[in-house]
């Protein structure tokens, strides 16, 4: 799977968690720019562990803080699965 | 020579105003300060002048039911525990002033340990000084680096600090679900040492874990299973032994984790458990050697305690009838509760908002009861909750003057 193909599945399983309809960059922090509290990580998190059938541990997610940050880290992920 | 000693080597105004080390807490400085401004009395510095039983106290000098300390089985005040614990403090001393693993064993603790492998009807007791060395020892330990964790969101702050201080990778899924925790354990990769945590009732809400189908699944997957049951020991299951025992799933649980600082009356933790290796934690658990070890009033107190809660089996059952009156009774009132059906000796009672939720708390101090208030980040979903922990020893009718005091005070604040 290419970087094109897990961006468009992310971008498709973030729509119902951008509630205030954020224009998503790889620059778009999830914290900041998305207003993502501990509970909706949870949940975003589930959906793209499920999309994508990995794990992403709670210390891998630390590393995580924007959009391309996701995208590079799953497509790593599923790449060696 | 140097002129450094009337030199401050930084400057002695902060740059930046007042910015400093503490300006990262000025937004909970802010809410509490908003809070008392209402005139509100400071939920979180409540006074209990004296002590009058497991059930009442003098609070803000008014006297006060008890509802919100966790005494589940009301062994702070039983004669024979006391007497133990006096008895103890006069033939070894106030304290051990030591590590357990160098001179902070004294026979005491050994009869402590002793009290839990009869209570559980285990191999091997470790007593901690505290619930949360329990958790953030035995936890920090045995998952190392490469290993998974697997646990509930909505676990303890001490399991949490547990997982933070070892390595291994922490993942979690959503509470109580039994499908996203199997997913997850399915996902781990191969060779992985797996550990699943769970606890018997989660002290938020009051709710009970599916350990039946949990325990199950993550055996299945070659999981280890630790299950903290601070809050049902002396109570849920035949011999109070926590869900555990009630889910038929005890002999599969790797480690128990307990407390005594809930049913038991006094203050330490636990780990229990029957892996042959077991006894090397006292080795290698940072948080058991490098802290003192509990005072020898306190572990006799505790063993007695512990004896005596293997009897308990009338208490138990009047508790579950408090349990069942109260829910029941807030549910009539039109509260709306943590659980549908009483699970355990916590009812919660979720309120609107912050605001609300310290009103209602304030009035109800204010007619004579005492119970916790959750707030967020504690609390799932962000919830305020008033938490409700029952005793042993609420008669009949103090539930009924409780339910009472929850009425007037719901009018009073416009929650009901």
């Amino acid at each position: 799977m290419d970087r094109a193909d897990v961006d468009t599945r992310i971008r498709t399983a973030l729509e119902p968690f951008n509630k205030k309809g954020v224009e998503v960059s790889d620059a778009t922090t999830f914290q900041n720019d998305l207003e993502f509290d501990s509970l909706t990580v949870m949940d975003f998190v589930a959906e793209i562990e499920d999309e994508f059938d990995i794990i992403i541990s709670m210390n891998q997610q630390a590393e995580i803080e924007n959009y391309g940050q996701l995208v590079d880290a799953v497509t790593k992920m599923a790449g060696d699965a | 020579m140097s002129e450094g000693i009337s030199q401050p080597d930084q400057p002695e105004i902060l740059e930046g105003g007042d910015t400093d080390l503490f300006s990262k807490f000025d937004d909970i400085i802010n809410l509490r300060q908003g809070l008392l401004a209402s005139g509100q009395e400071d939920p979180f510095n409540l006074v209990m002048e004296k002590v009058l039983s497991p059930t009442r106290a003098i609070c803000n000098g008014r006297d006060t039911i008890l509802l919100g300390t966790y005494n589940y089985m009301g062994m702070t005040f039983d004669p024979e525990v006391i007497e133990a614990g006096e008895q103890a403090m006069r033939d070894y001393g106030t304290g051990t002033t030591g590590s357990r693993v160098l001179n902070g064993t004294y026979q005491g603790h050994k009869e402590c340990e002793d009290a839990l492998l009869d209570f559980y009807g285990m191999d091997h007791a470790m007593v901690f000084s505290t619930g949360y060395l329990a958790n953030l020892g035995i936890i920090s330990t045995i998952a190392g680096k490469g290993d998974y964790i697997i646990l509930d969101i909505d676990s303890h702050a001490s399991i949490w600090d547990g997982c933070a201080m070892g390595n291994a990778e922490v993942v979690p899924f959503k509470h109580n679900d039994v499908e996203a925790m199997a997913k997850r354990l399915k996902r781990v990769p191969e060779g992985a040492g797996k550990l699943v945590i769970l606890e018997g009732v989660y002290s938020m809400l009051g709710d009970v874990a599916p350990l039946k189908e949990m325990v199950r699944i993550a055996k299945e997957h070659g999981a280890m299973v630790l299950v903290d049951e601070a809050h049902s020991m002396g109570f849920i299951g035949e011999n109070g032994r926590g869900v555990c025992e009630a889910a038929g799933v005890i002999d599969d649980c790797d480690f128990i984790i307990g407390t005594f600082s809930k049913s038991v009356g006094t203050v330490g933790g636990f780990c229990v458990s029957n892996h042959p290796k077991f006894d090397i934690m006292r080795l290698v658990c940072r948080p058991y050697v490098f802290t003192a070890s509990l005072p020898p009033s306190v572990v006799a107190t505790a063993a007695t305690s512990i004896r005596k809660l293997m009897h308990g089996s009338n208490k138990r059952a009047h508790l579950w009838e408090n349990s069942k009156n109260l829910h029941k009774g807030l549910r009539d009132l039109g509260f709306t509760l943590g659980t549908d059906e009483p699970e355990s000796a916590i009812i919660a009672v979720i309120m609107p908002d912050l605001e609300q939720g310290a009103a209602m708390w304030e009035a109800l101090l204010k007619e004579g009861l005492y119970v916790n208030l959750a707030r967020p980040p504690a609390t799932p979903a962000n919830m305020t909750l008033l938490r409700c922990s029952l005793c042993a020893e609420h008669s009949e009718e103090e539930v009924r003057t409780i339910l009472g005091m929850f009425e007037r005070a719901g009018k009073k604040t416009g929650i009901l």
